[in-house]
């Protein structure tokens, strides 16, 4: 910096000693341009009550309709949700509940009857509900290896350090490593129809579908291994607190085994609030006029394996048929409707401010 | 010639005492500097001059091997970046971290490297222009060749002899040694280091004076010793000492400066002395200054509150997660996973290392990229201020400049004014008006008449060139002929200085090297009573020495007029050149041309032809003895005033040869003068036939009527001082052939040395009446000068000479001991008159100093003139109404305390605030020495902010920078200095923010300066328009950085509700980090830079609106937590709506937050859309590209790698989203709901009570013709002096009456009527 001032100078002195015989020195005056001269064409709003009045108005009278289609939307979606938890002692799964432990090795099946007053006519969707279950913790959302189900060899047998603690189990690295995978949700849901003769028939629950296509097919992948998934992870370990290894975790269909396993891909999708619902199966609709679940009653069969009560957790089961804007929430339609009725209300207040104090402006409002 | 000797004796001995008691210090205090030729055999190790620095400049700061390592060093002392790179490190402990170590170094990296590249850029620069100045040639001595040959800048050195050619510039500071002039003298304009372009004369050393052949560097054997290097460009002195033991002292008139040109001298030989970086010019180059201003004064106050309030989260944080560990007890839940190394932490050392996470995750809180905006956003200013056409000069063709960077915005917040008055509200081009000579006052009414008629044409001329017609070109620009053109006279290079455009861009090609002199101050004419008196005087004069009378019989009346003019033309440093050789003053050149008006030195062998009109003088010239001037040894003295070589003096050359000569030469002769009022004097004298022909070291040739030629033989020149306020110079007479002194000095200090008037009546009437009408002259506004004569015997004389020589020679203290040495002399004067010289006010000063005080400004003008002088200015340029009453504060006891007087009326004037706004306060600078004693500097300031306008005359610099920081300091408000010599500089460095103007008196003031303006009235652009608006500028981006920042912080504040308090964030960490760098910063750029508030013109008409700087209107500390209010309430929205939206959904972390960044990116861009008031293409580019530029690296990321950017992976989540509805529906409600109240609060507040800039503002959208009725109407009721102090409360009131009666007028459709 400090040199620069100098020789600048000392350039110039030089310039105009050895110039000076033309004599023509280069004029320095600033180009006469709109930009230079901060004269460009420019939008001059004035916030004024006068001028903001129509806005209100208008976002007003946008928001309203809006939120009433969305509320109007959101209710007609039918969803339904029982708890199972099992806290209370006449919950059926209660004695589950308090027994069992990440250790138990036994699983406890518990049932529990609930009733649907209104037929579900589309698909319905049937997602487990986890309360108080912070998949959001920041280590805990750190626990996973993507290039190890991304199906990395190398990253199979050497997981990532952000696995710890539950990279290795002894010597050998697990598969899949990490706290979100250790954690899995392992509960097992059967839904039974029971109809007015009180006979008894399961619902067809489609487990296709559940994952996000781009996880299932470019997220996770299984390692390399001849289609043989047991010998692909034979230098592997379980998770620590699965009762059986990740290739087995759907043995039937090797489509959706080992970390393609969709259950699985949708609980390593760690959920955003501590009260979330995670997709478990879809009931599709049948064909003809035929809802997709009567009303009636219905029989819950759970496999129960998953303590929640340590934590004071919650699980639920949700059934609920979506539309073109996803799950029943009113709140959007609220949220709009409630907006919209501020805005207007607030451009009522602009417009009697407006007159009573602003009329000096109308002349300046005219664009000019 | 015992007495002689004796005295000879006694000089001989005063030296050696004087170097003994030197003798210790000197080995570390001087520099000791052998020819190179001697010891080129021996190089390196033993050459003497090793150890001085080379010629090679290196104004670089770094080398490829330092660049990193120093630019980190540097970029460190910046506490900011300290602290960023301490978050990025802390990343890397794997306990607290919070994002990928190297992806958290991303922004500091980045901010470093843009900071980094700048600095490269400007090292590489500075490199070229180095390697430039560098490999520029210039002749070498070589012992080798025995000749001089051609080198390299850079591989000169101390000790080396270099021959200079005329126009060259000088590679060093050399010792002049030999020139080829025939007075051993060498010219050099000196315009690169102090901006004056007149041409200075430096001398050979003594030692070399009398060579007869040319120097040659074979035979130099002598030693100097000289001061180490210093930056004092006035100031060189030491010794030369010869083979033979002799000493000779060197003075700066013998030293060659480092960047100065050669003019006029067609070669000269020297020493180098200093080379390179110990040259004084580059000693001299002090970078600009680094000043904080107020705004980021108070912006640092709020970026600390960022930090209470960042500790603050993290704190809640850190406390609520170790709650949140507690509530689950020993039992640990699957979700809380073991640290890495499996151990289970407690409760407690979680939370700390928590609070360490979070002041990661929350980091951005304090804004990175705010600094780094800053300095961008301000660079962009200064570049629209540079480009402002109205603040460019056309006649000089320069603009403003802005040399200090970083303070644009405290030009919106000033306070307090502080002028000089001289060349800064006036045009410091002296026009000799009146005078008064021997107590009589010549008028000089045809001169006045002719002022006025100059003003007339000067309009008249305007309106031609603003008709776009060209003047004709003349071939000669004499005098006569210029005095019918006009001059508006604004020119701040002297070489322009001489008139109109035109004639400027002639004189420009003409004569670059004419100081002051304008038509103005050439075209006098003369009263004619008084030149009668001069010619029946010269007359009397010539016929006496025809007869040889003594000169002693002529009336005394009569004799002081003609020693009045006498002392115009010689007691000055005027320097004559005639404009026919242009480039060439003395024009001894190569082609053999000859000195025009100098003569041949009778020790010059060479065969020197006479150009014609000088003919006459050549006689008597050639007979001048070799006498070296000033005197400078007892020796000298002798040999020049022993009787025998009297007679040579006496024959004087008929007359009538002169008065011949004199008409060829009237117009053709030019003066350079140092002053401006030098040369007005100088023309004054002309104009009375008494004119200055020629100028030597050692002689003034002045040409008289009816006397021809006189040749005065300068024996010493005291020059001019601040403190002396006078200068003096010594010369024998040549027709009485006495020693004669001419002093010409500030009145106040020449009436004190005046002898005593009780010696005779007359001369008490002379000073009684030249006192009144040195009185009436500064009523009148005029510069008053007074002159003044002694004659001294040859006893006296020799005496004096004694210790002045002593004086002269010492080393040390020698500043002081020839200041004493000049008070010794200037005593018992004899007045002769006085001069009255008018001193135009520059170009619409009264407008501007009306509308910087209706801006609310307070204008204190500190000047070095004379109260009645500063008082007319004031009156004349509207600073003092005549309406208002002064409060003049003059002390001329000691022990009186003006300020008494003001603790018995404070009691009734506070009582009366509208009285006390009326007053004027005029303080002189003895009283104010008084003032500014720290007893009584309270009230002295008491006193001056009670006052509407305070003058401070006869100040001294020192007072004037101790007024400016006593103001600054103790009121707390924001200063300005403008000023333009070398006096004000101290003021100017001492402000908030100095000006300087490019104007008359070089560059000193604007070396100093912060900002450079090429005349006064553009103070009003730059304050009301550039200030303001930058101002407003960059407090709304600082402002909206903190909202911006706040609220994307808090965002993820609130998540942690919801997390466990654990520090995750569902924003990806890659948006979180370049949040800020990327997609959120162009806009507040464009805003920040380009945003106008208030039209340009409007801003100028309504000064009152500046006021909103003042206050700092538009960042007050409320307004931050307002903002942070804002910000918090904004981030609620944005993160509960999508809360809601989404809750107890299948939604997943960064799906859910993917949206929120995409809302707070709308939100804050839409924040920015409310703040904005100009809207021109620019900003509407800029938010489409930020939003453009989010949604493509969103997609593109999220489209780049599936199994990458742990922990997110957010592998096609955008594209996802850009799919759902629901997306969309947030990103149309969420910025309306969190933008509401905010809107809703400018739309009310624009109509209940609007702000005077917003009225502006609503001022600029009415159409043309009813705006300028309104503003004519503002401009009568504001600007009336009822209410100076409050321009406010009228403004709101004209308002009220506005809307009373403009609406009234508006509904009926006839505007025009009312007004």
């Amino acid at each position: 910096m400090m040199a620069s001032s100098y020789n600048a100078k000392e350039e110039d002195g030089h310039h105009s000693g050895a110039s000076s015989g033309t004599g023509v020195s280069k004029n320095k005056k600033p180009d006469n341009t709109a930009f230079k001269q901060q004269r460009l064409p420019a939008w001059q709003p004035i916030l004024t009550a006068g001028s903001v009045l129509p806005a209100f108005f208008v976002i007003g009278l946008i928001f309203i309709p809006i939120g009433i289609g969305l509320y109007v939307t959101s209710n007609n979606i039918k969803e339904f949700e029982i708890d199972y938890t099992g806290v209370s002692s006449d919950s059926p799964c209660y004695n589950c509940a308090k027994n069992f432990t990440w250790n138990t090795t036994e699983p406890c099946v518990c049932t529990v009857n609930f009733t649907l007053h209104q037929p579900f006519e589309s698909n319905v969707f049937m997602y487990y509900g986890l309360s108080n279950f912070y998949q959001n913790h920041r280590r805990y959302v750190k626990s996973r290896d993507d290039r190890q189900l991304n199906g990395d060899l190398s990253a199979l047998t050497d997981p990532s350090k952000e696995c710890e603690p539950y990279r290795k189990s002894g010597d050998v690295s697990i598969a899949p490593c990490g706290a979100i995978a250790n954690s899995l949700f392992n509960d097992t849901l059967v839904l039974y129809y029971v109809d007015s003769n009180n006979s008894i028939s399961e619902i067809p629950l489609v487990k296709k579908g559940i994952a996000w296509w781009t996880d299932k097919h470019v997220k996770f992948r299984n390692p390399a291994g001849n289609g043989n998934l047991t010998l692909a992870f034979k230098d592997t370990a379980k998770p620590v607190n699965w009762a059986k290894p990740v290739y087995e975790l759907d043995p039937l269909d090797p489509e959706n085994n080992g970390f393609i396993n969709e259950d699985f891909i949708v609980w390593m999708r760690t959920a955003a609030l501590p009260t979330f619902r995670k997709l478990y199966r879809i009931i599709q609709k049948k064909s003809g006029a035929t809802p997709t679940l009567p009303n009636g009653n219905y029989m819950l069969n759970i496999t129960y394996n998953y303590p929640v009560l340590s934590f004071d957790g919650r699980k639920r089961l949700i059934l609920s048929t979506i539309s073109w804007m996803g799950g029943k929430n009113p709140f959007l339609g609220i949220a709009y409707i409630t907006v919209g009725s501020i805005c207007f209300c607030l451009g009522v207040v602009l417009l009697i401010i407006h007159h009573k104090y602003d009329n000096r402006n109308t002349s300046a409002d005219i664009p000019s | 010639m015992a007495r002689h000797s004796e005295e000879d004796a006694g000089m001989a001995k005063a030296p050696p005492a004087a170097r003994q008691r030197k003798k210790k210090p000197k080995e570390n205090k001087t520099r000791t500097v052998h020819a190179n030729i001697l010891h080129d055999c021996a190089k390196g190790e033993e050459n003497p001059n090793r150890h001085y620095a080379n010629n090679k400049i290196k104004t670089t700061k770094y080398t490829v091997l330092s660049f990193l390592p120093k630019n980190l060093f540097e970029q460190f002392h910046r506490f900011a970046n300290v602290y960023f790179v301490f978050i990025a490190l802390l990343n890397f402990v794997p306990v607290v971290n919070a994002f990928q170590p190297e992806l958290a170094l991303a922004p500091v990296v980045f901010i470093l490297s843009v900071t980094a590249i700048k600095d490269l850029w400007e090292d590489y620069r500075r490199h070229r222009s180095d390697k430039e100045i560098n490999h520029m040639d210039c002749l070498v001595y070589s012992r080798a060749e025995r000749r001089y040959v051609e080198k390299y800048w850079k591989e000169v050195r101390v000790g080396d002899f270099i021959r200079l050619r005329c126009n060259e510039l000088l590679p060093a500071d050399v010792l002049l040694l030999s020139s080829s002039d025939p007075d051993r003298l060498c010219h050099i304009e000196t315009a690169t280091l102090d901006g004056e372009t007149n041409l200075k004369q430096r001398q050979v050393v003594r030692s070399f004076y009398d060579l007869d052949c040319e120097f040659d560097p074979l035979k130099y054997n002598s030693i100097i010793e000289c001061e180490k290097p210093n930056n004092d460009l006035n100031r060189f002195r030491g010794y030369i000492i010869h083979r033979s033991g002799r000493r000779d002292a060197l003075y700066k008139e013998n030293l060659l400066l480092r960047g100065c040109t050669i003019r006029n001298t067609e070669e000269a030989v020297g020493i180098v002395i200093y080379a390179g970086h110990e040259t004084k010019a580059m000693l001299n180059n002090n970078g600009p200054r680094y000043k904080r201003s107020k705004l980021e004064r108070q912006m640092n106050v709020d970026v600390f509150w960022c930090v209470i309030i960042l500790l603050v989260m993290c704190l809640f944080a850190a406390v609520g997660h170790g709650l949140w560990m507690f509530q689950y007890g020993d039992n640990r839940p699957v979700f809380d996973v073991l640290s890495p190394e499996g151990t289970n932490l407690s409760p407690i050392m979680s939370a700390i290392y928590l609070f360490l996470t979070m002041i990661i995750v929350f980091q951005v809180l304090i804004p990175i990229s705010l600094f780094v905006s800053i300095e961008i956003v301000k660079i962009c200013q200064v570049y629209f201020i540079h480009q402002d056409m109205d603040l460019y000069d056309e006649e000089t063709d320069s603009h403003l400049q802005c040399r200090a960077l970083n303070i644009t915005e405290d030009l919106g917040q000033m306070q307090y004014i502080f002028s000089d008055k001289t060349g800064t509200l006036t045009e410091n081009k002296m026009v000799f008006r009146r005078c008064t000579v021997a107590g009589v006052e010549y008028s000089h009414d045809a001169n006045a008449r002719r002022l006025a008629m100059y003003q007339e044409m000067d309009s008249e001329e305007e309106e031609c060139m603003s008709h776009g017609g060209t003047l004709p070109r003349r071939d000669s620009v004499t005098s006569h002929q210029s005095a019918r053109v006009v001059l508006r006279s604004q020119s701040t290079k002297s070489h322009r200085r001489t008139g109109s455009r035109a004639e400027a861009k002639r004189a420009s090609i003409l004569s670059k090297h004419t100081a002051f002199s304008s038509p103005m101050e050439k075209d006098i004419t003369p009263d004619p009573k008084l030149l009668d008196k001069v010619n029946d005087c010269s007359s009397q004069m010539d016929f006496m020495r025809f007869h040889s009378q003594p000169m002693s019989q002529l009336p005394s009346d009569l004799s002081d007029i003609i020693d009045f003019f006498i002392a115009l033309t010689i007691c000055n440093t005027v320097v004559v050149s005639s404009p026919n050789q242009p480039r060439h003053k003395v024009t001894l050149t190569c082609s053999g041309q000859k000195h025009q008006f100098g003569q041949t030195s009778v020790r010059s062998k060479r065969d020197h032809l006479w150009t014609g009109l000088h003919n006459d003088v050549l006689p008597q010239l050639h007979s001048r003895l070799p006498l070296k001037s000033p005197v400078k040894t007892i020796e000298d003295f002798i040999k020049r005033f022993t009787p025998s070589l009297e007679q040579v003096f006496s024959p004087i050359p008929p007359s009538y040869d002169g008065k011949a000569s004199w008409n060829l030469e009237e117009g053709e002769l030019r003066y350079e003068a140092e002053s401006p009022d030098e040369a007005a004097l100088v023309y004054a004298a002309r104009a009375y036939k008494c004119s200055l022909v020629g100028r030597l070291p050692d002689q003034v040739i002045v040409e008289l009527p009816h006397l021809g030629k006189l040749s005065f033989e300068l024996l010493h020149t005291l020059g001019f001082d601040s403190t002396r306020k006078r200068m003096s110079v010594v010369v024998r007479h040549p027709l009485t052939d006495q020693i004669t002194v001419y002093t010409k000095g500030a009145d106040s200090v020449i009436m004190d040395l005046i002898k005593p008037p009780d010696t005779g009546k007359r001369q008490k009437k002379i000073v009684c009446r030249t006192q009144h009408y040195l009185n009436l002259y500064a009523a009148d506004g005029l510069r008053t000068l007074c002159i003044a004569k002694k004659i001294l015997s040859k006893e006296e004389y020799a005496c004096w000479l004694q210790r002045h020589l002593a004086a002269e020679t010492a080393i040390q203290g020698r500043e002081e001991l020839l200041f004493e040495s000049a008070l010794r002399l200037e005593t018992n004067l004899h007045l002769l008159g006085a001069t009255g010289i008018e001193d135009r006010l520059q170009d619409g000063v009264p407008e501007t100093i009306a509308s910087l005080r209706k801006a609310g400004l307070q204008i204190w003008v500190l000047t070095g003139d004379k109260q009645e002088t500063a008082v007319n200015i004031a009156y004349a340029c509207k600073l003092l109404d005549p309406e208002e009453e002064l409060l003049t504060l003059n002390t001329f006891n000691t022990n009186f305390s003006p300020f008494d007087i003001y603790s018995s009326s404070s009691p009734s004037s506070q009582s009366t605030p509208f009285l006390v706004h009326r007053l004027g306060l005029v303080i002189d600078g003895r009283t104010l020495a008084y003032a500014l004693d720290k007893s009584l500097e309270d009230k002295f300031l008491a006193v001056a902010r009670s006052c509407r306008s305070v003058l401070c005359c006869r100040s001294t610099p020192l007072q004037k920078s101790m007024v400016v920081k006593l103001v600054r300091n103790k009121l707390k408000v924001m200063t300005l200095a403008i000023g333009d010599g070398a006096n004000d500089v101290s003021m100017i460095q001492v402000a908030d923010v100095g000006v300087g103007i490019s104007g008359q008196e070089g560059m000193q003031a604007v070396m100093a300066s912060d900002f450079a303006l090429p005349r006064f009235r553009y103070l009003q652009k730059l304050l009301l328009v550039h200030g303001h608006w930058c101002y407003s500028r960059l407090a709304n981006m600082i402002l909206y950085f903190f909202y911006k920042n706040a609220m994307f912080v808090a965002l993820i504040f609130w998540y942690q509700f919801y997390c466990g308090f654990s520090g995750s964030a569902m924003i990806d960490q890659w948006y979180l980090i370049f949040f800020n760098l990327m997609f959120s910063a162009f806009p507040q750029l464009i805003t920040g830079t380009l945003d106008k508030d208030v039209s340009a013109e409007t801003l100028q008409q309504l000064p009152q609106l500046y006021v909103n700087g003042q206050n700092s209107e538009e960042y007050k500390p409320y307004m931050f937590w307002m903002n942070m209010i804002d910000a918090f309430y904004q981030s609620l929205v944005c993160f509960f709506i999508p809360y809601f939206a989404y809750a107890d959904s299948d939604v997943d972390l960064f799906t859910w937050g993917t949206p929120i960044t995409t809302l707070a990116l709308f939100t804050i861009l839409l924040h920015l859309g409310t703040e904005t008031k100009t809207w021109t293409w620019m900003n509407w580019m800029s938010i489409a590209f930020s939003i453009a530029l989010f949604f493509t690296v969103a997609l593109c990321y999220n489209a780049s790698c599936p199994a990458c950017y742990s922990p997110s992976n957010p592998y096609w989540t955008m594209q996802r989203l850009l799919q759902e509805p629901l997306f969309y529906l947030l990103c149309f409600i969420t910025p309306i709901a969190a933008l509401l109240p905010r809107f809703f609060y400018r739309a009310c507040q624009g109509t209940l009570f609007p702000s005077p800039v917003q009225l502006g503002r609503q001022l600029d959208k009415l159409p043309a013709d009813i705006r300028r009725n309104i503003l004519s109407l503002s401009r009568v009721k504001v600007g009336s002096p009822l209410c100076p102090k409050l321009p406010f409360l009228s403004l709101a009131k004209l308002w009220s009456w506005l809307d009373a009666h403009f609406l009234l007028v508006a509904g009926s459709g006839n505007i025009e009527v009312c007004f």
